[in-house]
């Protein structure tokens, strides 16, 4: 069992260009659900439609550059229809149409109908040359120290992707110390308390809905860059419930949370893959009782008990105070 | 070497899986290929591509990887005077791709008297369809929609127990390492410890974070995880393919007033009438059921006045869990078993729910034939791939116009 390996396997993946994307959409996510309180469950729908815009806008001859931003409006507009007709009802109800609608959205995307737009459950890919091509560490060299190493390709990917991060995040945290931000949280304590004081609920879980949708497609585009691939069946509704619990893992309603969320979330989930591969290769009995695409689905089955567990005996998360937290009221 | 390897998809499609064949009608002594037939290749009920025959009847449809595809041919496209040999071999089923490989189907084609069905038969058949579907769905939601009720938790964990239900009946019929029972028996058993489950589930988790009095969006959230958590373990238990039961597979139509129906999707709205129909009458007429209401309608208040409210709630959740274990049973019958089936019906259990009126039973059911007869029927006017996304649409619609569901009242939203 070499555990050092297995160590800087979830550190490797910890500091990848993925985790940044998750990082991303769990930052919108925590905006939707940590501090307005909107149980968002088709997150995977905005990351999609922000992907999807920019591959279409590629494919149909524009720029990468100018996909990117369509893309984003795609996914304002996206939450815009959605939160019209639901956000006035209660938090169950649109828990469960927004995880409709993204489903819905993923089986027409995925439909020889939507084909010629969509090119369908094959997809797009290698939309993001222009991004490569701006790339200025040679992509076929590697950096690091002995066997911690990544390819030139990962580490332009890295620092675009990780300072997308960074500035998401001073964005959230700018706008959640402004009075709009104390708007938003009056919002997800006590809504009628909110609107008496003369606040348009409506129209802030509006924006809120729309400005994740927008730092939620901005995930979707990096994964897609990073990918050089966009195919509906990458959005499956598992990928919001990850998210999820990465944002419940690292505190729901605190500006990092997110953020460490991902870290500990990808590391953990990386590791736990390296250390079953050893363990297999190692130890007799437990190839005999798991393959390794059985490992895989162990892996799924401890992130929901973990979900559980996280829930029940530490819903504030990582960083989080119950006090600020949606979790704990009722 | 990143950009390299990114490039196999792309050339794996090129000359990769796919599956083809010649179509060639055989009368008397002649062979004649046949142009211009739709065939059309699904997995898990999604279109992956189709292909019309050119003129040597040729016709090939790439697919995405190795894996089991189901390959259907459009009998309207057939030119008059040509027909299957084997009227009911228009969709073949469980066809196997190996990596790389190309894999050749065949579909024998004569002189044949089957041109398409006249309309009023796939009006009828697509209704049915959707009675069948409707059936599926209103026994699992029921339950969903009471546990709601008298809860107000929205289980996301609700599709595991219509898996459960499908899984356990499979281990007991057909299953070489199971006992090997008749369907009807493995059924009830299934059922029952579905029912066993729901106890389980309320008396082990449930009713302990209630004490706790956690908030309902995180007992949704642990719903979710439990949802997870279930899911992948059926998964490693049961493995990633369609299984079938052992016996009623192959059932050929009966004729039901010039509509073929097969007999085992009769039975199945039968039974789920006549099953929602005890339920009615168990919410209508019996103590216990009124108090279910009672609880449903006003948890404080019925506790005030000596109902026990505990006890209500721990029935819902056995009554649910059988419930759910039925509609699973009868869903793997008519369909197939398969580890994340019930999390694909969860969504349109959510549609049928909505629609009806969340927290109704009666809604529930209502819901759940609307939604089914709405899912199949549009196959009418939409490709079937799209007949999920119909469903999800009809929930959103829904919304918009009436967000209180047909049966419910306005308070329930909020």
């Amino acid at each position: 069992m070499d555990f050092i390996a297995v160590i800087r396997d979830g550190f490797l993946a910890m500091i990848g260009p993925v985790t940044a994307a998750y990082a991303v959409s769990a930052v919108s996510l925590n905006l939707q659900f940590g501090y307005t309180g909107l149980l968002n469950f088709g997150q995977v729908a905005f990351m999609m439609v922000g992907a999807y815009g920019t591959a279409i806008t590629v494919e149909a001859g524009g720029s990468l550059w100018l996909g990117i931003p369509v893309g984003i409006l795609t996914a304002v507009l996206l939450g815009l229809l959605l939160g019209l007709p639901t956000l006035r009802l209660r938090a169950d109800y649109l828990a469960i149409t927004t995880i409709a609608l993204a489903e819905a959205l993923r089986l027409i995307v995925r439909s020889s109908w939507a084909e010629p737009l969509t090119n369908g459950v094959f997809g797009i890919q290698g939309f993001a040359d222009a991004f490569f091509d701006l790339n200025p560490f040679p992509g076929g060299a590697v950096y690091g120290v002995g066997t911690w190493t990544v390819t030139g390709r990962s580490l332009w990917m890295m620092i675009v992707s990780w300072t997308v991060v960074l500035l998401v995040v001073l964005l959230i945290r700018r706008l959640i110390k402004s009075p709009w931000g104390r708007v938003m949280r009056a919002i997800r304590e006590d809504e009628d308390a909110a609107r008496s004081l003369g606040k348009n609920v409506f129209g802030y879980k509006l924006q809120s809905l729309m400005i994740g949708g927008a730092i939620g497609a901005v995930s979707g585009i990096l994964l897609a860059i990073e990918q050089q691939n966009v195919t509906p069946d990458a959005y499956l509704p598992r990928l919001t419930f990850i998210l999820y619990v990465i944002v419940i893992l690292g505190g729901a309603g605190t500006i990092l949370g997110p953020v460490i969320g991902a870290l500990v979330f990808q590391f953990v989930f990386f590791g736990f893959d390296s250390l079953m591969a050893s363990a297999q290769a190692n130890i007799d009995w437990v190839g005999d009782i798991l393959s390794p695409a059985e490992a895989g689905q162990v892996k799924l089955i401890l992130v929901g008990v973990g979900l559980m567990l996280l829930m029940i005996f530490r819903p504030q998360g990582m960083m989080g105070d119950l006090n600020e937290s949606l979790i704990d009221d009722h | 070497m990143a950009l390299a390897l990114l490039a196999v998809p792309a050339m794996a499609l090129a000359d990769g899986e796919a599956i083809g064949g010649t179509l060639i009608a055989t009368t008397d002594d002649e062979r004649v290929p046949v142009e211009g037939v739709l065939i059309s290749v699904e997995q898990d009920g999604t279109l992956v591509g189709d292909s019309t025959s050119d003129a040597e009847g040729k016709w090939l449809v790439p697919v995405p990887g190795a894996g089991t595809y189901t390959v259907r041919l459009d009998v309207s496209t057939l030119p008059d005077g040509v027909g299957l040999t084997n009227a009911d071999s228009d969709v073949l089923e469980d066809i196997v791709v190996q990596e790389g490989r190309q894999r050749t189907v065949l579909f024998p084609l004569g002189e044949g008297s089957t041109t398409s069905p006249p309309p009023y038969q796939r009006f009828g058949s697509l209704l049915f369809a959707g009675l069948k579907l409707g059936a599926v769905i209103a026994l699992s939601a029921v339950g969903l929609s009471l546990i709601y009720a008298v809860t107000g938790l929205v289980n996301f964990a609700h599709g595991e127990m219509v898996t459960l239900g499908a899984v356990l009946t499979y281990f007991f019929s057909t299953s070489v390492a199971g006992p090997g029972w008749s369907l009807f028996i493995a059924g009830a058993a299934a059922v029952a410890l579905g029912a066993g489950f729901g106890w389980v589930q309320d008396r082990g988790l449930w009713r302990p974070l209630r004490k706790r009095r956690m908030g309902l969006v995180a007992m949704m959230v642990v719903s979710i995880g439990l949802s997870f958590a279930l899911r992948y373990l059926i998964l490693v238990m049961f493995g990633g393919t369609r299984k079938l039961y052992d016996e009623f597979t192959g059932q050929t139509p009966i004729d039901f007033f010039g509509i073929p129906v097969v007999p085992k999707n009769l039975i199945t709205i039968v039974v789920g009438v006549v099953v929602l129909a005890l339920v009615g009458l168990f919410l209508q007429r019996t103590r216990i059921g009124t108090a279910l209401r009672a609880v449903s309608d006003n948890p404080d208040l019925s506790e005030s006045s000596g109902i026990d409210v505990d006890k209500v709630v721990t029935l819902t959740w056995v009554m649910a869990g059988g419930l759910a274990a039925l509609g699973g049973l009868f869903f793997g019958l008519t369909e197939a078993v398969q580890w994340d089936m019930g999390f694909r019906l969860l969504l349109l259990i959510f549609a049928a729910v909505v629609l009806g009126g969340l927290g109704t039973a009666y809604g529930a059911m209502l819901g759940a034939f609307v939604v089914g007869i709405a899912v199949e029927m549009s196959t009418l006017i939409f490709p079937s791939e799209l007949k999920s996304a119909v469903g999800l649409i009809v929930l959103i619609i829904m919304l918009l116009v009436r967000p209180q569901g047909l049966l419910g009242t306005r308070e329930r939203i909020g």
